[in-house]
């Protein structure tokens, strides 16, 4: 599976895991991974750990997830970004919207 | 052919044998199964009554006279066309090598004898079904072939009117040079280039997310707005300020438009620029200098007005620079082993540019080498600007005969903007309009806009701001005068400027009186005026200077901060 979710043990805390490249293909799969959870979850954290590339449609799909999670309160953090990915980031500008780690 | 496709039940099924008996026998199992037989003596009586009967399975004998099993299966397939007819080889052959032939002329498969009822009978249900699943197949890429040819067309349709909106203007103007990948109907890339009414020009490069139709019917309200905005007199941050507005309003959350805006002043020369999510853009300097055009701010059409930035970077250039601003489909170009162009390939070919001339045709054909092909490259879009006034008048249709004149020539106009509004609204465009309806006027609609906007800028930020002009004699003081600009706005309080306009008719065409009165305290404008030939000022006080050269009299009163500026045209 491209795309694992993972509850902190408070339960509010949902990690969602992408592996490989971040793109459209994603898109109902990453969508899935935070939309049938429960109210409780407070923060989001994208772990990029295992991504390779990063396209725009996937920034798009960020701000889903940031709208998803209350707009301009939502507590996203985006962490282990490699290279490539961290630099699509930030020529988008996207720390001015998440909390890049 | 009603009954071309019954789902079950009676199946009309050709049955070739020369041996009367064994006909017979089979006719007799495949009635008694619910099918209708029909028997042939021969290969050629098979495939004439296949053409009569239409038969939806076919039981072909191997060897038969005048015609054998396997040239009549080869009329059979090629008279059925694209309708899959099973064709079931009888034999009491067990050689491989002959039963592989039968399969090779067209058969589907062979029925060994003597006959199996049972098999016989699970052999005619599997061929019905395989048969009805190729029927569905067929009607659905039918239907796809179809609909996908009406897309295309109506794509077509589209792709013309998107083209009227978003390819007029300045793209063709002679220091500008772009490239647009014509691969993909709509590709999400917009490249907009207008003329300012006072000179000089706005660029958009811009990258929609996605592809097709969503993306274009973005840029239809983009283009729109920046060429009627432009061409209205509007500077950068309005344009953008809208572009981004319309955009949050109308675009589903996930899809925006990363773009790079350009305001390009030749006379003054004079760059800003506003990057939000594209690539890198590089100003290539005559002296080999470069300089980095990052992108600082989020994409269009993701912030909210009110969190929207429109601050752009200022640059002072010199004639003869070449601004290059690409999407990433420069960087993103692959070549045949999947391997990206990337920035140090683009960083290299810059470097070995001799010339900011030579910029564009270096990068196009350092990507067009790497990537061999670059009409593969879906979203490719890449423009150069060179920092030389070109000769506009030949882009600008005269179009007006001296009888068909008639309108307002004679008029005055007050108008006043105080406190806030001055550092919120910009009276330019409204202004320039009401000098627009003067009929001959239009077309000196730049040197008017120039006049007004000198007076407004210097009322504003000389008079009412204080902002020293020396600051901007060093690339770093312009960053400085700028900023301090915005902070003085916000505290703008009990100012104000004047305009007073009258327009009078002449003989041969008018006179425009303007006259703008700030409540700031003046200036020494003797001492400045003696400066006007100074050379060590490159930057700043070229304001007075082009409103002298462009008017017939320039005249100060009060202690500066009224001016008066009388402007004679003629038609000719």
């Amino acid at each position: 599976m491209p795309i694992q979710t993972r509850r902190s043990d408070d339960g509010q805390t949902l990690t969602i895991k992408i592996e490989g490249r971040f793109d459209f293909s994603t898109h109902q799969s990453f969508r899935d991974a935070y939309e049938h959870n429960d109210s409780h979850i407070v923060g989001y954290v994208v772990d990029m750990s295992e991504t390779t590339y990063l396209d725009s449609s996937a920034l798009g799909m960020l701000l889903l997830l940031r709208d998803f999670a209350g707009g301009d309160s939502a507590q996203i953090s985006i962490e282990n970004c490699n290279g490539d990915v961290r630099r699509i980031l930030s020529i988008s500008n996207f720390e001015q919207l998440f909390s890049i780690r | 052919m009603d009954d071309a496709f019954p789902e079950q039940g009676s199946l009309r099924i050709l049955i070739a044998d020369d041996s009367d008996t064994d006909r017979l026998i089979l006719s007799k199992l495949v009635e008694r199964q619910g099918h209708k037989p029909i028997g042939a003596a021969d290969g050629d009586e098979a495939v004439a009554l296949f053409c009569k009967h239409d038969p939806h399975i076919v039981l072909l004998d191997l060897i038969m006279p005048r015609m054998d099993g396997m040239e009549a299966a080869r009329q059979i397939k090629m008279l059925a066309g694209e309708n899959l007819v099973p064709v079931i080889f009888l034999t009491s052959i067990s050689d491989a090598r002959t039963l592989a032939k039968c399969l090779e002329s067209g058969g589907d498969d062979f029925l060994s004898k003597p006959y199996n009822r049972v098999i016989l009978e699970a052999k005619i249900n599997a061929f019905n079904r395989m048969r009805l699943m190729h029927r569905t197949l067929t009607q659905q890429r039918d239907l796809i072939r179809n609909r996908n040819r009406k897309l295309l067309q109506e794509q077509e349709v589209a792709k013309r009117v998107f083209d009227n909106v978003a390819h007029t203007g300045s793209l063709n103007a002679e220091n500008l040079r772009y490239h647009a990948s014509p691969l993909s109907i709509f590709n999400g890339d917009v490249l907009f280039a207008c003329r300012r009414p006072s000179g000089g020009m706005h660029i958009l490069v811009g990258d929609f997310t996605g592809h097709g139709l969503p993306a274009a019917i973005g840029a239809m309200p983009v283009a729109e707005i920046f060429y009627g905005m432009t061409s209205k007199g509007f500077g950068c941050e309005d344009v953008l300020r809208e572009i981004n507005q319309k955009l949050k309003r109308i675009l589903p959350v996930g899809m925006f438009c990363c773009a790079a805006f350009i305001q390009a002043d030749f006379s003054i020369n004079q760059l800003r620029v506003w990057n939000g999510g594209l690539p890198n853009g590089y100003l290539i300097r005559g002296d080999g200098r470069r300089e980095v055009l990052r992108s600082r701010h989020l994409p269009l059409g993701v912030l909210s007005p009110e969190r929207f930035s429109v601050d752009a970077e200022v640059i002072s250039t010199d004639p003869g620079d070449v601004l290059l601003v690409a999407t990433d489909g420069i960087v993103e170009a692959e070549n045949a082993e999947g391997d990206m162009f990337g920035e140090e390939r683009l960083l290299a070919t810059l470097d070995s540019v001799m010339a900011p001339r030579q910029v564009f045709d270096a990068v196009m054909g350092a990507v067009g080498r790497f990537a061999s092909d670059l009409r593969t490259q879906d979203d490719l879009t890449v423009f150069a600007l060179e920092m030389t006034e070109t000769d506009e008048s030949s882009e600008m249709s005269a179009g007006l005969t001296l009888s068909a004149v008639s309108g307002a020539t004679e008029w005055l106009c007050h108008y006043e903007l105080s406190d806030q509004t001055l550092g919120q609204f910009n009276p330019l465009p409204l202004l320039l309009h009401i000098c627009m309806e003067v009929p001959g006027l239009r077309h000196r609609s730049g040197e008017v806009h120039t006049l007004l906007s000198e007076l407004y800028t210097n009322a504003l930020e000389h008079g009412i701001l204080k902002l020293p002009s020396e600051w901007k004699n060093t690339p770093e003081g312009f960053g400085r005068y700028y900023a301090e600009r915005a902070r003085r706005l916000e505290r703008i309080r009990g100012q104000s400027i004047r305009f007073t306009l009258r327009h009078s008719p002449s003989r041969d065409g008018g006179r425009l009186v303007i006259e703008c009165h700030d409540t700031g305290e003046g200036f020494d404008y003797q001492a400045v005026l003696q400066h006007d030939h100074d050379p060590q000022c490159r930057y700043a006080g070229r304001g007075l200077v082009l409103l002298r050269q462009l008017s017939h009299s320039l005249t100060f009163h009060g202690n500066g901060n009224r001016v008066e500026v009388v402007y004679d045209w003629s038609f000719t």
